[in-house]
């Protein structure tokens, strides 16, 4: 039987890099086959070249052993190749129904004959998609099984899903995985890109290793372990976040009281965002909290930073009430800040480097003097940042946009620090950020926390929570439902808590100790 | 880093010396449309506009123009649109000018005072819809629109016979500030140049050094580039909008003062109007920059000199507003287009750059 798919000395440059070269993949049909490789290492350009998004330089793409060359995506549809995108593409005021049949009119109507079809394909993978619903009103599991239902209404026989997991936890991901076998079985063939190489490890048949653009090694999961995995990924040792001893003081650096938000959506809708959230964090400690997200983290941070302002409870710095005090203030008072979303919060992205540099520090030495800014020693100092952090730039006067993401945080990484702060926000610090980045992002944070440093950890990769953390808890629906001990936790254990269903001091057994009633239940019969 | 210095200037250069090029060919072709040689019409202007009388005609035709670009240019810096400039310098020198006229203080004060009154009025004007945007959420857009308006019907009200006002023929102007507030002029052939030059070259210099060299002009960029950054930085956006629209205001309140200091010595029914909109087109084609808007605001002092002429030697009189038009238009995509070609210049750039050092390293290791 010929390969569904089949690439051949693919290869692709941009102006002053080359994206992928000499890429060979054989995708057997009826598997489920995974692309790895870390951030930036190729995985996304290739998959855009396959569903014809863009144009291989040299090389061929052979579909069930015939040549085609395929201009764009419709080409690729065309010829049964469907693309689950990571950003999912639906229009929320619409159902489901309606965004599975938007611009596929033609296939099988807009109405009944379109809803019999939905249903088919649902009930044949066991996708449990319900035709009628808003999409707004969809969780993030169901949109993206919404998506993979898109994708098999157009006729795919193979999907692309692009990093499907990252924003799926750990449940979540096992029903995903339910669905791809599924898939299987019906003959459908399946090509998963990750870079979590445990999910890899038990939902793939074959594996292909994608380093600096180009195949290193194909493997089958039964001979090889995540470590093996990791190194052909990674090319050199792992870097780990495991934290070495512990630097805990018993000097509260930031007490967090009884902190309360409610918003309003567009529709008038009041939700509780933040719901009597209270905890301290002292000198020397990484508090990390863990959740998935839309359960309050960022409205949590921005509360803490000023940005919000909550309807009651208190903040507190070092022993200062700080919870009426502005942004500004709390900054100069040493609150460093490293934003969820660097390209909106962080950074100015059409400015220089050194500009940069200034955000969120234009008040303070180097960048000011009284109330004139002074440039000379704002740019000297960018320098330094650019080497003491190693951020990869040719100087201080490109734009922040130029540079590539593990970069751009490496930059804020080293403003935040130059400022010596007394807490430190981090939310998702390694976020999109690539092996080198996330290991020297990772010691910069030990590093200061051994002298010193408070730490809120944000992050949506467990391993990074529990490897970093002194401390964790977990939010759910705007409270902190749970505490843990990092020394002792698993993801899974960790993962089951973020879903609501396990709550007070979670011990190794994976056993929650019920310490107090189970607040998640009273929030759903509310 | 050199290389990318030299590339920043040449795409500086570029973009303006396009915009000029296009427009240039456009209104060729609209002028042969109309059966005219364009050629002739480009010597006319030239020879005309560089004429030593033309020349002082311009530049003091440009001064209130380059006042009205500061005035838009601080709005647009961070992305408010203040198109209410019109009515805010309109409304300023008319109660200026019923100030000066009602009192006669010596020069060195009532100058000052007259100028005051003209920015704080100013001010008020364009406050208003700075409040309105922070505390209702309305857009500037809407606001600055509908003041112009108001500030009309305003004027409209008071300038009559028994309010502030005195009849002189057809026309209504506020009683005349005395001789001892008329602003000094600059000597030289064969007319004298406005002496509010000085005061618009300081304003130019100050906008520069304010917007490029305090905090508070830092502030005020990170909120045009960013205003979620911005509030993340700690800049209290809100507080930043209605500011930066009271300074839009101040400025804008000087846009009247060349006039009526120095040219009409009150506010009449035929005081000059519009000079509010000439400024965002200035602002546009100066990219918000002094001197890019001084070079503008010439332009279009030459361009409406110059346009006289063309009627003399039988052109259609509206070419010049259509050469305005036009240079305005490319001014706009020429920019957008350079600095999109920039962006990606400079990121393949860097992308190389960093690609030959990974390259050099790689090679030091295997060499190790």
């Amino acid at each position: 039987m010929a390969p569904a798919v089949e690439l051949r000395g693919i290869t692709k440059r941009f102006p002053g890099v080359v994206a992928n070269h000499d890429i060979d993949i054989t995708v057997r049909r009826g598997t489920v086959h995974a692309l790895v490789g870390e951030n930036g290492a190729g995985k996304s350009t290739l998959m855009k070249i396959l569903y014809g998004m863009q144009k291989p330089d040299e090389g061929t793409i052979g579909i069930d052993g015939e040549q085609v060359s395929f201009h764009s995506p419709a080409d690729a549809i065309a010829r049964n190749i469907g693309m689950v995108h990571q950003h999912f593409m639906l229009a929320d005021n619409l159902t489901v129904l309606e965004n599975i049949v938007l611009g596929g009119e033609k296939l099988h109507g807009i109405g009944g004959r379109a809803r019999a079809e939905i249903v088919k394909i649902s009930d044949r993978y066991g996708l449990g998609v319900r035709p009628d619903v808003l999409v707004e009103d969809l969780g993030v599991a169901d949109r993206q099984r919404v998506e993979i239902l898109k994708v098999l209404y157009r006729g795919a026989r193979t999907l692309i899903l692009d990093e499907p997991t990252a924003v799926l936890v750990p449940q979540e991901v096992d029903a995903l995985f339910d669905n791809l076998r599924e898939l299987k079985a019906e003959g459908l063939t399946v090509i998963f890109i990750s870079h979590k190489l445990g999910e890899v490890l038990s939902v793939a048949d074959d594996i292909t290793v994608i380093r600096r653009g180009t195949t290193v090694a194909s493997v089958v999961p039964g001979e090889t372990t995540p470590k093996q995995l990791a190194e052909l990924m990674v090319g050199s040792e792992l870097p780990s976040p495991q934290t070495r001893e512990s630097t805990v003081t018993d000097v509260r650096m930031l007490e967090v009281e009884g902190l309360r938000l409610v918003t309003a959506d567009a529709e008038g809708v009041r939700r509780t965002v933040l719901d009597e959230v209270s905890l301290t964090i002292h000198k020397g400690e990484v508090l990390g909290i863990a959740g998935v997200e839309g359960n309050g983290q960022a409205e949590l941070v921005e509360a803490i930073m000023g940005m919000r302002h909550p309807d009651s409870g208190t903040v507190t710095l070092d022993g200062t009430d700080i919870s009426h005090a502005a942004t500004r203030t709390r900054r100069e008072d040493g609150i460093g800040y490293i934003p969820e979303d660097r390209h909106r919060h962080g950074l100015l992205l059409e400015a220089p480097l050194w500009e940069n540099r200034i955000l969120g520090h234009v008040t303070e030495r180097p960048n000011a003097k009284g109330r004139l800014l002074d440039l000379k020693a704002a740019r000297a100092d960018t320098e330094r940042i650019v080497t003491e952090y190693d951020v990869r730039t040719p100087g201080i006067e490109v734009t922040a946009a130029s540079l590539s993401g593990g970069n751009q945080q490496k930059l804020i990484v080293g403003r935040e620090m130059s400022h010596h702060p007394k807490l430190l926000i981090a939310a998702h610090p390694t976020r999109g950020v690539d092996v080198g980045a996330q290991a020297q992002i990772w010691d910069q944070i030990r590093t200061a926390r051994r002298e010193g440093l408070a730490v809120l950890l944000i992050s949506a990769d467990l391993d990074e929570l529990i490897g970093l953390s002194d401390c964790l808890r977990v939010m759910y629906r705007g409270r902190l439902v749970a505490d843990a001990d990092p020394a002792t936790i698993t993801p899974e254990e960790l993962g089951s808590a973020m879903t609501g269903a396990a709550s007070g001091h979670l011990t190794a057994s994976g056993e929650a100790a019920h310490q107090e009633p189970r607040p998640s239940q009273e929030g759903e019969s509310e | 880093m050199k290389k990318l210095d030299k590339n920043k200037l040449i795409l500086g250069v570029a973009a303006p010396v396009l915009a000029i090029v296009a427009a240039l060919a456009i209104t060729s072709v609209i002028i042969l449309a109309t059966g005219k040689d364009p050629i002739h019409a480009y010597t006319v202007m030239a020879d005309f506009g560089s004429k030593s009388d033309s020349q002082v005609w311009i530049v003091n035709k440009a001064i209130p123009y380059y006042l009205s670009a500061l005035a838009v240019a601080i709005g647009f810096r961070m992305n408010l649109f203040n198109i209410g400039v019109d009515g805010q310098y309109r409304i300023a020198a008319f109660f200026a000018a019923v100030v000066g006229g009602a009192l006669t203080l010596p020069g060195f004060l009532q100058i000052p005072l007259i100028i005051i009154v003209a920015m704080l009025v100013g001010s008020v004007w364009a406050g208003i819809a700075g409040l309105l945007k922070t505390t209702r959420g309305v857009s500037e857009v809407i606001t600055t629109i509908m003041l112009n308006s108001i500030a009309a019907a305003v004027i409209g009200y008071f300038l009559q016979e028994g309010r502030l006002a005195q009849k002189d023929g057809n026309l209504f102007h506020t009683p005349n500030i005395p001789s001892s507030s008329h602003f000094f002029t600059i000597p030289t052939t064969p007319k004298p140049l406005d002496g509010f030059l000085v005061v618009a070259v300081i304003v130019g210099a100050l906008y520069w050094f304010v917007l490029n060299r305090t905090r508070f002009g830092f502030d005020l960029r990170t909120v045009g580039q960013s205003e979620s950054a911005a509030e993340a930085s700690g800049v209290s956006v809100k507080r930043m909008v209605v500011t930066s629209m009271l300074l839009s205001g101040a400025a804008a309140g000087l846009i009247g003062m060349p006039t009526l200091l120095g040219v009409s010595y009150n506010y009449g029914t035929d005081f000059p109007i519009g000079i509010g909109f000439t400024g965002i087109a200035i602002a546009l084609l100066g990219r918000n920059h002094p001197v890019g808007m001084a070079a503008g605001a010439l332009l279009w002092g030459f361009l409406e000199r110059t346009g006289t002429q063309l009627e003399f030697e039988d052109y259609q009189q509206e070419i010049v507003g259509v050469m305005q038009g036009v240079i305005v238009l490319c001014v706009v995509i020429a920019y957008e287009l350079v600095r999109r070609y920039g962006l990606r210049l400079q990121q393949r750039q860097v992308g190389e750059e960093l690609a030959a050092q990974a390259r050099k390293t790689d090679k030091a290791e295997v060499s190790a």
